[in-house]
């Protein structure tokens, strides 16, 4: 196994064993740290598949993020206030069950990942970046207008929704449900860089003229790509609307954005558990941090420039070294 | 709706364009000359705005305030340019967004602990306070116009730099080749300072201009600065003829979709539904508008292929 196997085992092992711990000592709050962590991950691994193997940097995934929590918000909202959400052409009702949440977070965000994605993808580069945060900005400029969800308040919603044979409540069991996705999200993420779909993917970012010129197309690599990405993000936003019961436009906002990008940055770009690691620090910075001082936000910007001027490859690069070349 | 109104909410809209161009200008010319994505650009804006704020409040005069707007952003500008930026140029876009935004981290929450967290606030001055009646009886604010008439001033002070002085020949000769024109003997470091600098005097003007009407506080420049990214991408990256345009179009766009939405929504709709819609769907016109470009031209409408 490679030093990288044993940073991700140990990493794991780390995310896993700190509630657990803090489980048996009775200290619910850092099971809820650990469960933020968890999610941001995910939201990271999402972003990473764009962004590490796609080399596309978006700057937008806030938008799938919070579309994931909207998604959840609303369905929640409705089923609470026992209203149908639309009644013409059909009845549809709200919906309290995790699963249905979770397929809806998921579809809608892909489906706008598809709609942003078809767009932003006729162009690359810096364009690339300025479009995709401009369209998120849109999304959140209509989350905030938009009156009938709660506008620039927010969406709350009273009890986390339901997942069969779980009580949801108890932060152990919400952690262990976000931690078993988070593994089978990472699972499936392996198999894709692994895949044709990943190696023609991240031989697109590395060499398009050598991918068009066997026969096939960067723009659908990619798009494809983009639209996996968002959807894995909308689930995280999903499951961060239900850790806080609580989705507003913030989740939106381009900061989201900038700190979904940060995890990966700082635990390693396109490396597997690059955001996993990222998140993980990312929360003990908000937290150590954030005790010491109310302007903590001066110290991880230091921090974050100090990685990107002089430590390339993020924590798994200065601990596992470079990845190896693949020949 | 009286033709007035509507006179008076184009001005407005011109208003917000020339402010975008400002903002645009600086941040269009950086990424054609350096090729630097530069996401801190709305914290020399704020920057520019904050320094007005504390010289008025200091010395009660607005020239004065307007000139340290100049200074501060500049001087911000160049030293972030020099320990910083000039080490992101040859680097991806992806380390160039990252380090500017931690820039915004730095300068933003440096700026709370600098000034609080109350929006400060930067009179209109005496002079230009009141209203002005133009031809054909319209009342519009003074200082209002006045911006108007400093933003077409400052346009066409940058056409002429760009385009009739020996730095502006550089500045393009260096969009064009940057190489050639540093083996051609000019200090390319020098003009990379004076560009970014220049930017940066650019926003903070902006800043400190916008600050008078709306509040100064930290935070105001992130959702100019993303409006200043439509811009350019509409009018294409490099190119400041574009970045007039599209910030006019952007400003325009804007302003009379907010004001006409409503109204035309109004006209088969009852008035409560037809102001939530038409309000929601005006937030989102500009962005349309650029998709609209985009798919026309992906390079901008000035932009070069």
């Amino acid at each position: 196994m490679s030093r990288e196997t044993y940073l991700n085992i140990a990493t794991l092992a780390v995310l896993a064993g700190v509630p657990l711990w803090a489980w048996m000592a009775d200290e619910p709050f850092t099971i809820t740290l650990a469960t933020r962590a968890v999610i941001f991950a995910l939201a990271g691994v999402g972003l990473n598949l764009a962004l590490g193997l796609g080399g596309l940097v978006s700057l937008g995934h806030a938008a799938f993020f919070g579309i994931g929590g909207y998604a959840m918000g609303i369905l929640a909202s409705h089923a609470q206030s026992y209203t149908p959400l639309i009644e013409v052409p059909f009845v549809i009702e709200g919906t309290k069950s995790m699963i249905v949440i979770w397929l809806v977070a998921i579809l809608a965000s892909a489906l706008a990942a598809l709609a942003i994605g078809v767009l932003s993808l006729r162009t690359s580069g810096v364009y690339f970046i300025m479009i995709t945060l401009a369209f998120g900005q849109m999304i959140y400029y209509f989350a905030i207008s938009w009156p009938a969800y709660g506008g620039e308040d927010g969406l709350s919603i009273y009890l986390r929704n339901d997942f069969p044979g779980v009580n949801t409540l108890m932060p152990m069991q919400f952690f262990g449900l976000c931690f078993a996705i988070l593994c089978l999200v990472l699972v499936g993420m392996n198999l894709l860089q692994k895949s044709a779909f990943g190696l023609a993917l991240s031989a697109a970012r590395q060499n398009e003229t050598r991918v068009l010129s066997v026969g096939m197309e960067p723009y659908k690599l990619r798009l494809v790509a983009f639209v996996i990405s968002g959807a894995i993000t909308g689930l995280a936003g999903a499951l961060f609307a239900d850790l806080n019961r609580f989705v507003s436009p913030t989740m939106l906002s381009w900061q989201m954005s900038g700190e979904i990008m940060i995890f990966i940055i700082i635990g390693g770009v396109g490396r597997l558990f690059g955001p996993v690691i990222g998140a993980m620090i990312f929360i003990l910075l908000e937290h150590v941090l954030g005790g010491l001082s109310e302007f903590w936000h001066v110290y991880l910007g230091a921090l974050l420039l100090g990685i990107v001027l002089f430590a390339k490859g993020g924590v798994i690069g200065a601990l596992a070294g470079r990845e190896k070349a693949h020949d | 709706m009286t033709p007035l109104l509507f006179i008076e909410q184009l001005l407005n809209g011109l208003q917000f364009g020339v402010m975008l161009f400002l903002m645009s200008a600086g941040l269009t010319l950086v990424f054609g000359v350096m090729g630097l994505i530069n996401l801190a650009h709305g914290s020399l804006y704020m920057i520019g705005a904050f320094a007005a704020a504390a010289v008025a409040a200091a010395t009660g005069s607005f020239i004065l305030a307007l000139m340290a707007s100049l200074a501060a952003a500049a001087l911000a500008g160049a030293l972030i340019e020099l320990t910083i930026i000039r080490r992101l140029y040859d680097r991806d876009h992806l380390d160039q967004v990252l380090a500017t935004f931690a820039l915004i981290l730095i300068f933003s929450e440096g700026t709370r602990w600098l000034f609080g967290s109350f929006p400060l606030f930067l009179d209109v001055p005496a002079a230009l306070a009141g209203p002005v009646t133009l031809p054909g009886g319209i009342e519009y604010p003074t200082y209002r116009l006045t911006i108007i008439v400093i933003g077409f001033l400052v346009a066409a002070g940058m056409f002429a730099l760009i385009n009739r002085t020996r730095i502006g020949i550089r500045i393009r000769a260096g969009e064009a080749d940057r190489e050639m024109i540093a083996a051609l003997g000019v200090d390319i470091a020098k003009l990379y300072t004076f560009v970014f600098a220049l930017g940066a005097a650019l926003a903070g003007f902006a800043g400190a201009l916008v600050g008078a009407i709306q509040s100064v506080q930290v935070g105001m420049g992130e959702p100019v600065l993303i409006l200043a990214f439509v811009v350019i991408v509409i009018g294409g990256i490099g190119s400041i003829k574009g970045a007039f345009v599209g910030a006019l179009l952007v400003g325009l766009t804007d302003t009379m979709g907010r004001f006409l939405l409503p109204q035309v929504f109004a006209l088969f709709m009852e008035p409560s539904a037809a102001v939530s819609i038409g309000s929601a769907l005006a937030s989102m016109l500009i962005y349309i508008l650029m998709a609209g470009v985009l798919v026309m031209r992906p390079r901008g409408l000035y932009g070069v292929s």
